[in-house]
């Protein structure tokens, strides 16, 4: 596609990392971000964003895109179209894959097939370990020159301390942050909600949020120990943030993201036995979700991601004990993020920097920015519209979400990469 | 009468008007099971078709002789419900049974939830047989029936349960009988086998069987679920558990006089209840398996027939 | 539309008259109260058997045993409409084999309830023979059925009904027919 002239015209650009937030038109020349004024002469295409937000396109650190091997599930095409309709222009593909992008040849086909059929950036994430077996170190190196950005076991947790450790230590070498999918799997027991009151009286298998804290606990003092930069995945009780404030209090170089699915639902609607609700870390009652809120609020939380989970009717419409977990999230992230900021949780600069500034900076990537000359990714949001959550008209093959029906407000209207329009009218 | 349930998933679901409901029901039907001719002919040409996806001889044929009593035709189907053994879906089986146009489907299963996932995905109605660790509503009221047949009633009552709570259907669902009945709940066992949040519900948690038992009303004790546990163990030895929290003589002698036993069967002799008190006079087991035919009876004559719809005015001539 | 009294049947006075006469018949027609017992149907006949059995027992000096019979559970409309209808006890305290049985019902409509009576009745035993015994007879049989001792004859139509009031209930002794008519303004 030949990189046109776009004015986008009028719109309220929200660009915290240039200190910007006025309603202006962005020129973008030959994919790249020229300038940011009033006025500015009509171009080769114009796109109307008076009454709507502009703002760097959003970058997803945690999504599922299941290809290679389960595309039945998802695959690169879909998965990022979903994400371009979500408004994110980057996203970061976990390694549990079939076969598991434990290799360079794993990492390439996914560069490869991202550039062939992929709408928006993916950037790959590699194994910590061969086969996410908790044993044996991946070639962090080589992985890194085929493209991964981080390392990651996600879906599984290495439990291993020494080996943890060790990873961190080889994984800082190469400048690559680990991701931990936190759970102590022998506390965890395969529990399939939150230890708690509606487990007792489902009679669903459960696990303590306890699974999830010791974790964050034992590889914050590891981060100490190697001064590994380390990243929690979707943080889901009071205790893991306490672990994570005191943890830079003391100026470890930890971060750590939440899901909307965890600040928004508790575990009372797993009684129902919708096995939609059926995710990992699980739904957890209203006081972990409440403080997983304050921690937004506070700023303990750097990032929000999805989890992007995509599953068939062949994982969800069985018992809910045999259901695979997981919630397909990339195309209903933004609005139910919006609602922070409709309630004065956060700041609509606080957003951009949970949804696209500190993702784009812990995995470092050139994103998250309006300024001159960045990569014209770009996302234009209507934080009015209303919309209603119908998953057959996903752009996602996943289905899965437990927000069926429910009504939301704010949706993207166009999602641009490069200054191409990925999503929306025209494109 | 009230009861316009689709559905008898589980004990939560119902209020105390339809729980006394089904138990006058009982009563009813516990006739028709003393009389010589023990059948009526109300679900004549029906058929009823016995889902179990777990193993089960008591619960099972005590359905059978309810759906015989009411004349219906049975239908017995078993399969494992081990994901090992996948071949066809739960879902599937259904629309298999579904298309033979059964009017009920009893359910047992080994994951809970699986009858309120069948129930949303058909219009034949679901009688929870049992599942997973979740719910066993006709054993409670069953439990309850026979509370108040030789008590008189449930109110007022102090019940005792004891045993593996956390892994206990029949707990469960008698924990949410018996105090919409009027019924004062305590439960007892290791701490390993009490499930969290049992306070907030107004149960209150005992650590020894003497505390538990005292003063009672009804001791109700559970099956040690030696074939559920998997993983870490809950308890060191069986010694140790029956010496702890069996009840035997001694510490029967701390409830009330006239306090009676109840079991859901099978007991293991010696392990949770000394073998004399098993068969003792204070014993009403066999009692319980008896109006569980006349509950279930009074179960199935209700969900049997046509979806509740606006309500139809009956006439008699 | 609503239920509206089209006449009285019965006083307090004829109730009690044509009871008495229906005890002389039985009596009469059952040559004595030999294995005679009384099953009234749940709930209309319950009472009017327990008051024959006590005219029966004035006038022969024997008292004559009384059973109730429920018919919900052999109606053969068991399964329709809901909420159920409250089952009553069925209480046979005699065995029915060699026993002259005679029904008792308050009104004898379409015949289905007598059909179903007997079914259950079959359930308990074999009597020797069943007559029936009915306060009012409105007509339009569904069945072939036909009650022995009759209190009065009377041709209803679709959209209207009989009402028994009796003493038992707290009400006074007092039979009317009713109708279905549009309330008037």
């Amino acid at each position: 596609m030949r990189p046109m002239s776009i004015v986008i015209r009028g719109g309220r650009i929200v660009d915290p990392a240039n200190g910007v937030d006025r309603q202006a038109d962005l020129l973008i020349e030959e994919g790249r971000v020229a300038k940011i004024d009033t006025g500015i002469a009509s171009a080769e295409k114009e796109i109307d964003a008076r009454n709507m937000l502009v703002m760097p396109g959003f970058v997803d650190m945690h999504v599922h895109l299941r290809d290679p091997g389960e595309e039945y599930k998802e695959d690169i095409a879909s998965g990022t179209r979903a994400a371009a309709a979500g408004g994110f222009t980057s996203v970061c593909c976990m390694p549990n894959t079939h076969p598991t992008n434990d290799t360079r040849s794993v990492t390439e086909y996914i560069v490869n097939r991202a550039v062939e059929v992929g709408v928006v950036r993916v950037f790959p994430i590699g194994a910590i370990t061969k086969g996410r077996a908790g044993k044996a170190l991946c070639e962090y190196a080589d992985m890194r020159d085929a493209g991964i950005v981080a390392v990651s076991d996600d879906g599984d947790c290495v439990m291993d301390s020494a080996l943890m450790r060790r990873a961190m230590e080889y994984a800082a070498t190469f400048g690559l942050p680990v991701i931990q999918h936190c759970e102590d799997k022998a506390l965890a027991n395969g529990g399939s909600i939150n230890e708690g009151l509606v487990a007792t009286r489902t009679g669903l298998t459960s696990q303590p949020g306890q699974a999830e804290s010791i974790m964050v606990s034992r590889d914050i003092q590891l981060a100490g120990l190697t001064g590994a930069a380390y990243h929690a995945a979707h943080l889901s009780v009071a205790a893991s943030f306490d672990e994570i404030r005191r943890a830079k209090e003391k100026g470890l170089p930890v971060s750590c993201e939440v899901t909307p699915h965890h600040f928004t639902l508790t575990d009372e609607v797993c009684a129902s036995y919708d096995t939609h609700t059926k995710v990992n870390p699980p739904l957890r009652g209203a006081e972990d979700r409440d403080a997983l809120r304050a921690a937004i609020a506070e700023g303990v939380v750097d990032v929000i991601a999805s989890d992007h989970a995509p599953h068939s009717l062949l994982e969800k419409e069985v018992e809910y004990g045999l259901a695979d977990f997981g919630i397909s999230g990339l195309e209903t992230s933004l609005a139910l993020s919006l609602e922070l900021w409709r309630e004065k949780l956060i700041t609509l600069d606080r957003l951009v920097e949970l949804l696209s500034i500190n993702p784009a900076k812990i995995m470092n990537l050139k994103a998250g920015s309006l300024a001159s000359g960045m990569p014209a990714d770009v996302v234009v949001v209507d934080p009015e519209k209303t919309w209603t959550v119908e998953p057959a008209r996903f752009a996602s093959k996943g289905r899965n979400t437990p927000f069926t029906g429910k009504e939301l407000k704010g949706k993207v209207c166009y999602t641009l990469v490069a200054g191409n329009v990925v999503f929306g009218e025209g494109e | 009468m009230s009861f316009s349930q689709r559905h008898l998933l589980d004990i939560e679901s119902l209020n105390s008007e339809e729980i006394s409901t089904i138990l006058d029901l009982a009563d009813r039907f516990q006739e028709i099971s003393d009389r010589r001719i023990k059948k009526v002919p109300t679900l004549r040409g029906m058929t009823v078709v016995n889902l179990f996806m777990e193993p089960s001889t008591r619960t099972r044929s005590s359905f059978e002789i309810a759906e015989k009593r009411l004349s219906a035709d049975t239908v017995n189907f078993s399969a494992s419900s081990s994901a090992t053994t996948k071949g066809e879906t739960l879902l599937d089986t259904v629309r298999v049974l579904e298309a033979m146009d059964p009017s009920i489907l009893v359910v047992r299963h080994s994951y809970a939830g699986a009858p309120h996932m069948i129930a949303r995905n058909t219009d034949v109605a679901v009688v929870n047989a049992g599942d997973g660790v979740h719910a066993h509503p006709t054993q409670a009221l069953l439990d309850c029936a026979t509370i108040r047949k030789v008590k008189g009633s449930v109110e007022g009552l102090e019940v005792a349960i004891v045993g593996d709570i956390s892994h206990s259907r029949v707990a469960r669902s008698n924990l949410f009988a018996l105090p919409k009945l009027g019924a004062k709940v305590r439960v007892c066992g290791p701490r390993t086998m009490i499930p969290p949040g049992l306070e907030e519900l107004g149960i209150r948690v005992c650590n020894r069987i003497e505390e538990a038992v005292e003063g009672v009303d009804v001791v109700m004790m559970l099956r040690i679920q030696r074939e559920r546990q998997g993983g870490t163990p809950l308890f060191p030895s069986l010694r140790e558990y029956s010496r702890t929290f069996g009840l035997n003589r001694q510490n029967l002698a701390l409830s009330k006089p006239d306090a009676i036993v109840m079991h859901p069967g099978p007991v293991n002799r010696g392990v949770e209840l000394a073998p004399d008190i098993a068969d003792g006079d204070r014993s009403v087991i066999l009692q319980q398996v008896s109006y569980g035919v006349a509950v279930r009876m009074a179960v199935l004559y209700l969900l049997a027939g046509s979806p509740p719809v606006e309500e139809r005015p009956v006439f008699f001539s | 539309m609503a239920l509206h009294e089209k006449r009285e049947l019965m006083d307090a006075a004829t109730v009690g008259r044509t009871l008495r006469r229906l005890a002389i018949e039985i009596t009469e027609r059952e040559k004595g109260v030999e294995n005679l017992v009384l099953v009234g149907i749940y709930t209309g006949g319950v009472y009017l058997a327990h008051r024959l059995a006590a005219l029966i027992n004035e006038m022969e000096g024997q008292p004559v045993p009384v059973g109730t019979v429920d018919i919900t559970l052999y109606r053969d409309d068991a399964l329709e409409g809901l909420p159920r209808p409250v089952i009553g006890k069925t209480d046979l305290p005699f065995e029915l084999a060699a026993k002259k049985v005679v029904l008792v019902d308050d009104v004898l409509y379409t015949g289905r309830t007598i059909r179903a009576a007997l079914d259950a009745l079959n359930d308990y035993g074999r009597p020797r023979r069943v007559h029936l015994a009915v306060l009012i007879d409105r007509g339009q049989r569904e069945l072939p059925i036909q009650a022995d001792y009759v209190g009065m004859r009377i041709a209803t139509e679709d959209d209207q009904s009989v009402k028994v009031a009796l003493s038992e209930k707290g009400e006074a002794d007092r039979v009317a027919w009713l109708e279905w008519k549009e309330e008037k303004e």
